[in-house]
């Protein structure tokens, strides 16, 4: 699903944020991305996004080479990525519904099935009963959820998370990461960036290691040797 | 998946999986499925957003009634001031279309001319293509007139000759100053004719002076279309501004450029549209508040003529024409601020 082939990342200032960094995600998994702050993490998912570029290295998406779109192209690959932030980036002059809604109407699904999704994407968040509240009106976590919903309404095959847990409690990060894996097991492939040693100590899953840019370990390859 | 205990950075991870076994990840592609929207609900969809965006741009517009309503004012006194005197113009061009038809030349004939001659002459150059009328005016005639005239009846009797030339004015059929120069050298050429003497001078300046109206009019239309547009860049800059937040949103969610043009493009057109409504307001308001002592005035110089006002299609294609304006702001704007505006900060 995410392939990085010998990536290099030098910003205009000149700082390297990756170093020759390679990796393969399959489908349908869940990965953690760790590092001191200022690794690399948040680079290496702009990279993905496509709101940086690579300086030197190719990334392939689905099958598909990151050099080979256009910027014209970039906004349907992002329909294929569903992203989740740390600050949630939800927009307040609207309802709960309408922020979950956006990418579904940026996609132009007809009305109908707009309503359809937004509620199975706000079932599965949990929070079907404030689709009509003004996000300002709920709490971290929810507006986290709710961040989450609309990062998967529209059914993307990847789905990617910057620090989704850094303002949450351990209770509420539980539960976020429940959500994650769920999506995991139906086929979406999730990596999430993260400080959160506690959190990725918690749960088996595959994580790659960032330091100063170099990807140093990469936890399933170590576990296969072993 | 959640491991229960959890101390363990799992390399071993294998006797740590939960009981239920991890179902092999479901390989549905779930991507496909916003794939298969079929190219007429795209354009349905795509339908729904300009229709949407339009609604949508209204909506902001009320919500911020003041600064929005300043700025229709400021457009809408911007296309007035043009429109309004193109207007006056127009009628000051269509009440002095009459006026014209009084251009005449005065022809002096030499005092050999006698009045038989004269009548021929008249009536020879009335056949004439480019005159309409001639009007012999006789030497006899002349004094009359000029005994009643200058009161200097007593002085011209005891003239022991009628010291008036014979006179034939010509009513040219084309009253513009260069045909009518073109007759008075044609007419000078014959051997009877001592002077023309071309009655146009006013004529000419009041077709110059309403040339030049035009054209100070043109010119300020252009630099208040221009304002006009200036005005909406900056309006629908600070509306950009306004909405950074939900433009890095829209993109990260994958809006295309032209799905977050859209709303300020609308935005713009309304602002430019709704000045040049109340452009056409603003000036049929002035219109009807000169109009009754303008009326007066005419009344004075016995002429029935009423001021026209916008016809219908000026009050059609103001509007519209405004609208593009704000549309063509709309456009700077957007190319010039949206794209500094991409998901930067995670
Ligand atoms: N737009 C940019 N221009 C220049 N340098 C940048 C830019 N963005 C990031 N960097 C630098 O690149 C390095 C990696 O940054 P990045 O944001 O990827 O780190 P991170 O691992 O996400 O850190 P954190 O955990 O603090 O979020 C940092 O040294 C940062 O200063
Ligand atoms: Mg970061």
């Amino acid at each position: 699903m995410i392939e990085f082939d010998r990536v290099t990342k030098r910003y205009a200032n000149g700082k390297e944020a990756l170093k020759d960094v390679s990796f393969l995600l399959p489908a349908g998994e869940l990965t953690f991305l760790t590092g001191h702050s200022g690794a690399g993490k948040s680079t290496l998912l702009k990279l993905i996004m496509m709101i940086e570029r690579p300086s030197t290295g190719t990334v392939q998406i689905d099958n598909q080479n990151l050099d080979h779109i256009g910027n014209s192209g970039i906004p349907f690959l992002r329909r294929k990525i569903g992203m989740v932030h740390q600050s949630h980036h939800l927009l307040f002059d609207r309802s709960v519904y309408d922020n979950v809604a956006l990418p579904l109407i940026i996609a132009g699904f007809k009305p109908a099935d707009i309503g359809r999704r937004v509620r199975a994407a706000l079932d599965k968040v949990g929070l079907l009963d404030k689709e009509k509240l003004n996000p300002m009106m709920l709490s971290g976590g929810e507006q986290q959820r709710i961040g989450i919903a609309r990062a998967v309404v529209n059914k993307p095959p990847l789905l990617l998370a910057d620090e989704p847990t850094g303002n949450l409690d351990p209770a509420l990060s539980a539960e976020i990461m429940d959500l994650f894996e769920d999506f995991a097991r139906v086929g979406v492939s999730v990596l999430i960036a993260t400080h959160d040693l506690s959190l990725i100590a918690q749960y088996q899953h595959r994580l790659l290691t960032l330091r100063d840019g170099h990807l140093i370990t990469d936890r399933e390859e170590v576990g296969i040797d072993a | 998946m959640r491991k229960p205990s959890g101390r363990n950075i799992g390399r071993n991870a294998t006797p740590l999986k939960p009981a239920k076994p991890a179902p092999k990840p479901v390989k549905r592609r779930a991507g496909a499925q916003s794939a298969k929207t079929s190219l007429r609900d795209k354009l349905h969809s795509w339908q729904l957003h300009h229709r949407d965006s339009g609604k949508d741009a209204l909506r902001r517009m009320r919500a911020a009634p003041t600064s929005n309503l300043m700025t229709i004012l400021v457009i809408a006194i911007a296309l007035a001031l043009p429109a309004g005197l193109s207007v006056l113009l127009e009628n000051v061009s269509a009440l002095t279309k009459g006026w014209d038809g009084n251009a005449h030349l005065s022809v002096f004939l030499n005092d050999d001319v006698n009045e038989k001659q004269q009548r021929e002459l008249a009536e020879q150059w009335g056949k004439k293509v480019a005159i309409v009328r001639t009007e012999v005016i006789s030497r006899a005639q002349a004094l009359e007139e000029y005994k009643l005239l200058s009161g200097f009846g007593d002085v011209l009797d005891a003239l022991p000759d009628n010291p008036l030339p014979p006179l034939i004015i010509v009513y040219p059929q084309d009253t513009t100053p260069e045909a009518l120069e073109v007759l008075q050298r044609e007419l000078q050429k014959e051997p009877a004719v001592d002077v023309v003497q071309l009655d146009v001078e006013w004529v000419q300046r009041l077709h110059s002076m309403i040339e030049l109206g035009t054209r100070i009019v043109s010119t300020l239309g252009i630099a208040l279309a221009i304002a006009v547009v200036l005005v909406v860049v900056n309006t629908i800059r600070l509306a950009i501004e306004s909405r950074r937040e939900e433009i890095v949103v829209v993109k990260i969610v994958g809006g295309t450029d032209g799905f977050v043009r859209r709303p300020f493009l609308y935005t713009g057109f309304w602002i430019g549209l709704f000045g040049g409504i109340t452009a056409v307001v603003l000036v049929n308001i002035a219109l009807i508040w000169i109009d009754s002592p303008l009326d007066d005035l005419l009344a004075l110089y016995n002429s029935d003529y009423s001021v026209a006002g916008f016809s219908a299609e000026a009050a059609f294609t103001l509007p519209i024409f405004a609208g593009l304006l704000g549309l063509t702001g709309a456009w700077v704007a957007v190319g010039r601020h949206l794209k500094d505006i991409e998901p930067q900060a995670f």
